[in-house]
């Protein structure tokens, strides 16, 4: 047990070391994720005063903390739906991965989760910073819901690491795997809220939303760490998350399994 | 041997001939050269760590190639071969120094220059990944502007020499190393460039293969007079297909003359190995012979020998005078090691050897 | 022999010409067009002479993309689907709101139309441009010195992404449908507006492309610097410019002059106001924005291709 434990930390250390080699990319990155936040900061604060000061519940405030959350949040969350293992499945390379003793699924999130758990630090939290120059901040009120935010955060970028792990297994039966990736790109940032909040959906977009994991990747830890929501609301949100958790990893288990048995009835 | 800056045939795309009668390629009027390269340098701001190196991969090359030479281009991985190459073809500007291909400036003339060379990269393909190898060639064919039916001409007839026509449908991508080579030459060749210059052009490939390759060149040379810049590993290639060598080390000239003189110049030892009938004592007094070594009690004995000083012949005839040969080889130096210890006999003064003679001619005199 | 090639070509010819390109033009079987120009010296080449041999590459570039059909038609439907949602993100907005930047929905079809059909249109021809690390690393890039065209102009034909013909199919959509819907006054005035605004708005978004592709020399693996002024560039575009603060009008509406591809010719057109330093006879000035935007392209170019050489050139 304490040596599977410390192989899950040297994957979780190794996705870290990683992404610290690409410095540029990640300046490229903020400065990416600053000019799309000021684009969004002024449609959407036009749409509050539009609105008269407050639209699908957020105020200007509560706006401009979502829209520079939400980005902060993109280095962390993959919502284009490509990770290293899909290759892999797809030329049967993991076949190697399955000789070893570690559990690819978890072994595959647990770095990923690394790669994006370090991509705060050069992306993230610059972002963070010049946030609180540009619009105002909102934050939690009480300490309860600011300790549900981050645990909401770190389930977020679990739940992405899983969902795309899911679209790579499906690797395991289709032969090209590009369709449904593409699909992925195209619908998860607008179903997570990445463009507008859900709150501002109409009733039927949001209840679709709400159907699929995706506003567990970014909208409910944003709303939670924007003040958006208080600590019931906020144990709400984590428990959902950690329901479309169980469900995505569950399956992600399941197609494992049957993925590696259909590898080895094939001779792969 | 080797007759330099004789006669072009003008089988290229309009080019001026080169002909002005002397037929013995110095001095006299000077027929304008295929390559010509003065002082040319090229170095590079490499960031190591912290600090930035400027570091030289080409040192004050001085070179003249005439038309029609067959040159081979050799040196150590890194020395600074495909430097120069980028260099002759445009891609690269030197750092000082000048260049003139085919009497033109790279860079400047790249588009002129383009349509009169011809370059095999190792590397890089210039065929189309996805597409059949016949789609090429047509690409191709308009990109060069060459008219429909002699572009087709030409293509017919490289299909021929090269016995590219079993693959010619199928995608490059499927193609194996030596079709993908020989596609990559005729590629090169199709717009009868005055110059062609290959990159490691036999890399990987079979022996039957490599013999193929080097008798289309020769064939290809002497119908249309093409100047060949040759860049191997292979000595075989060299041997066979060039009059002259340059080598190159650390980015300066340590060589340019013929092949025979190449190892003489750089003092390598050849090395006759020599089967006995019966386990001897070590050989080592043969005169002008180094013993190497021996193995099985003797059996089978290596001596080394300079090629300035004695000949194998001489030294067989000595050991046959001490034992009984069963079988004998003679090796030749190791084309790295006549590298390095030519360039460490020129170590202190940049350039040529003395032993080696001016660009224009092939070789010393000396047998 | 049977050539199995040929049956090949000749299918994909037919999906060729069907998405549009015209295939017939170029030398499909080897024939060989008549050749005018002959190759008499240099100045007596014609423009079809010229033009063969982009032509060559991209007609195989089609070929080989519609050749496999279940990928392209997988291609086809993810860009459809992917304007689709952009367009449903505006579309949020202002259902939530009334209006926007003093703009209903109804007009801001006209704005996401123009803009991102102009941009599909250059995505289609420029859209790879921005891909030149691949080349680089591959050294496929230098193959290029070895041909006698442009470097550029190799680049931009290298590829053609056939795909972002659905994308355009949404921005036409958008396009006839905020005509409909507005009440475009027409005339002669009228619809120079639309087609002198569509053309500089894809010269703008290829210039774009351009900019981006001579940045990659010296950025090599900043792609995402450029693709916040390219995409981020199409996003500001489909925005009502009268919402923005004065840095961003600076950034996308002068230097980036995404605000002429759709926004302010949509003002021109129906003859509104414009906001504060953009009014809205500026409209009719597309042509000198994409040439300035061309100027900066070009010159962002020359600077990165000296800068592979290293100098001169």
């Amino acid at each position: 047990m304490g040596a599977t434990v410390r192989v899950y930390g040297l994957l979780l250390a190794a996705g870290f070391r990683r992404q610290a080699t690409y410095r540029l990319a990640a300046l490229s990155g903020l400065v990416a994720n600053v000019t799309f936040g000021l684009l969004k900061v002024a449609v959407l604060f036009a749409a509050v005063r539009a609105a008269g000061g407050e639209v699908g519940g957020y105020d200007q405030g509560q706006m401009g903390t979502y829209i520079w959350l939400s980005q902060a949040m993109l280095g962390s969350v993959n919502f284009w739906g490509g990770s290293d293992i899909a290759e892999r499945i797809k030329d049967g390379q993991v076949t190697v991965d399955f000789l070893r003793p570690l559990d690819v699924q978890a072994a595959t999130i647990t770095t990923e989760v690394g790669q994006a758990l370090f991509a705060f630090v050069p992306r993230g939290i610059p972002q963070l910073l010049i946030g609180t120059v540009v619009v105002d901040m909102t934050w939690p009120g009480s300490v309860a819901v600011w300790v549900l935010a981050v645990v909401g955060l770190l389930l977020a970028v679990v739940i992405s690491a899983a969902t795309v792990y899911l679209v790579a297994a499906v690797g395991f039966w289709l032969v090209e795997t590009r369709g449904v990736q593409l699909v992925y790109m195209v619908v998860s940032g607008f179903l997570a809220g990445l463009f507008v909040p859900i709150g501002l959906f109409p009733g039927w977009l949001e209840l679709l939303a709400q159907a699929t994991p995706f506003p567990s990747m970014l909208m409910y830890p944003v709303d939670m760490l924007a003040g958006q929501v208080d600590a019931a609301g906020a144990v709400g949100l984590v428990a959902v998350q950690v329901g479309w958790l169980v469900g995505v990893g569950g399956l992600g288990a399941l197609l494992t399994r049957a993925g590696r048995r259909r590898l080895e009835i094939q001779g792969g | 041997m080797g007759s330099m800056g004789g006669s072009t045939r003008a089988g290229a795309g309009g080019s001026e001939p080169a002909t002005d009668g002397t037929d013995d390629g110095t001095g006299g009027a000077d027929p304008p050269a295929i390559i010509d390269m003065v002082g040319l340098t090229r170095q590079f701001g490499v960031r190591d760590g912290m600090r930035r190196r400027r570091l030289t991969a080409v040192d004050g090359l001085t070179v003249r190639i005439g038309a029609g030479e067959a040159v081979g281009y050799i040196g150590a991985n890194g020395a600074g071969k495909s430097t120069t190459i980028k260099m002759l073809a445009g891609i690269l500007v030197p750092t000082s120094g000048t260049v003139h291909t085919c009497g033109l400036r790279p860079v400047k003339d790249r588009r002129r220059l383009a349509r009169q060379i011809g370059v095999v990269f190792g590397q890089r393909s210039q065929l189309w990944w996805d597409l059949p190898v016949r789609d090429s060639f047509r690409i191709l064919a308009a990109i060069h502007a060459l008219p429909a039916a002699a572009g087709r001409a030409r293509t017919g007839e490289l299909v021929e020499q090269l016995e590219m026509g079993e693959f010619l449908a199928t995608p490059v991508r499927q193609l194996s190393l030596g079709q993908r080579m020989r596609a990559e030459i005729a590629a090169a060749l199709l717009h009868r460039p005055r110059l062609i210059i290959l990159d490691e052009p036999t890399i990987g490939l079979d022996v039957l293969s490599k013999q193929r390759l080097r008798e289309f060149l020769i064939a290809e040379r002497a119908a249309h007079g093409t100047t060949l810049l040759l860049t191997t590993h292979d000595m075989g290639d060299i041997e066979r297909l060039c009059e002259r060598v340059l080598v190159i080390d650390q980015g300066r000239l340590a060589y340019d003359g013929d092949l025979p003189g190449l190892a003489g110049s750089a003092g390598a030892d050849r090395v006759l190995v020599v089967d006995l009938a019966a386990p001897t004592v070590d050989l080592t007094a043969i005169p002008a012979a180094r013993h190497l070594g021996s193995e099985a009690h003797g059996l089978r004995q290596r001596l080394a020998f300079d090629a300035e000083t004695t000949t194998a012949a001489r030294v067989l005839a000595a050991v046959t005078g001490i034992a009984d040969v069963v079988d004998f080889t003679v090796e030749e130096p190791d084309i790295e090691d006549v590298v390095r210890r030519l360039y460490a006999a020129t170590r202190p003064s940049p350039g040529p050897p003395v032993a080696s003679v001016e660009p224009v001619v092939s070789g010393p005199d000396a047998p | 022999m049977v050539e199995p090639a040929t049956t090949a070509t000749t299918v994909t010819t037919a999906m060729v010409t069907a998405a549009g390109v015209d295939a017939g033009a170029v030398d499909v079987r080897g024939a060989g067009g008549v050749d005018r120009g002959g190759r008499g010296g240099r100045g007596s080449v014609t423009v079809r002479e010229r033009l063969r041999p982009y032509r060559a590459v991209l007609a195989s570039r089609a070929r080989s993309q519609t050749s496999y059909r279940t990928n392209f038609a997988l291609d086809l439907l993810s860009s459809l689907l992917s304007a689709v949602v952009e367009l449903a993100e505006v579309w949020v907005i202002f259902h939530a709101t009334s209006g926007l930047g003093g703009l209903e929905f109804r007009q801001m079809l006209l704005v996401f139309g123009l803009a991102d059909l102009a941009f599909s249109l250059a995505d289609l021809v420029f859209g790879h441009c921005d891909r030149l690390p691949t080349y680089l690393r591959a050294g496929t890039f230098d193959v290029f010195y070895l041909r006698p065209q442009p470097l550029l102009a190799q680049l931009v034909t290298s590829e053609l992404s056939l795909r972002r013909l659905a994308r355009a199919a949404v921005g036409v959509a958008a396009l006839s449908a905020g005509v409909v819907v507005c009440d475009v006054p027409w005339g002669p005035g009228s619809v120079l507006l639309l087609v002198t605004a569509l053309l500089s708005g894809c010269a703008m978004f290829a210039a774009m492309f351009v900019w981006a592709g001579g940045l990659q020399f010296f950025l090599l693996d900043g792609r995402e610097m450029t693709n916040a002024f390219v995409y981020g560039g199409r996003y500001a575009a489909t925005q009502p410019a009268s919402v923005w603060s004065r840095p961003l009008v600076v950034l996308f509406g002068f230097f980036f002059p995404m605000a002429f591809t759709g926004y302010l010719p949509t003002l021109a057109l129906l003859g509104l106001p414009g906001p504060g330093w953009l009014p809205s006879w500026l409209g009719w000035c597309g042509p000198l924005a994409a040439g300035w935007t061309w100027a900066m392209a070009l010159l962002c170019w020359r600077w990165g291709v000296r800068h592979y050489q290293g100098g001169g050139g």
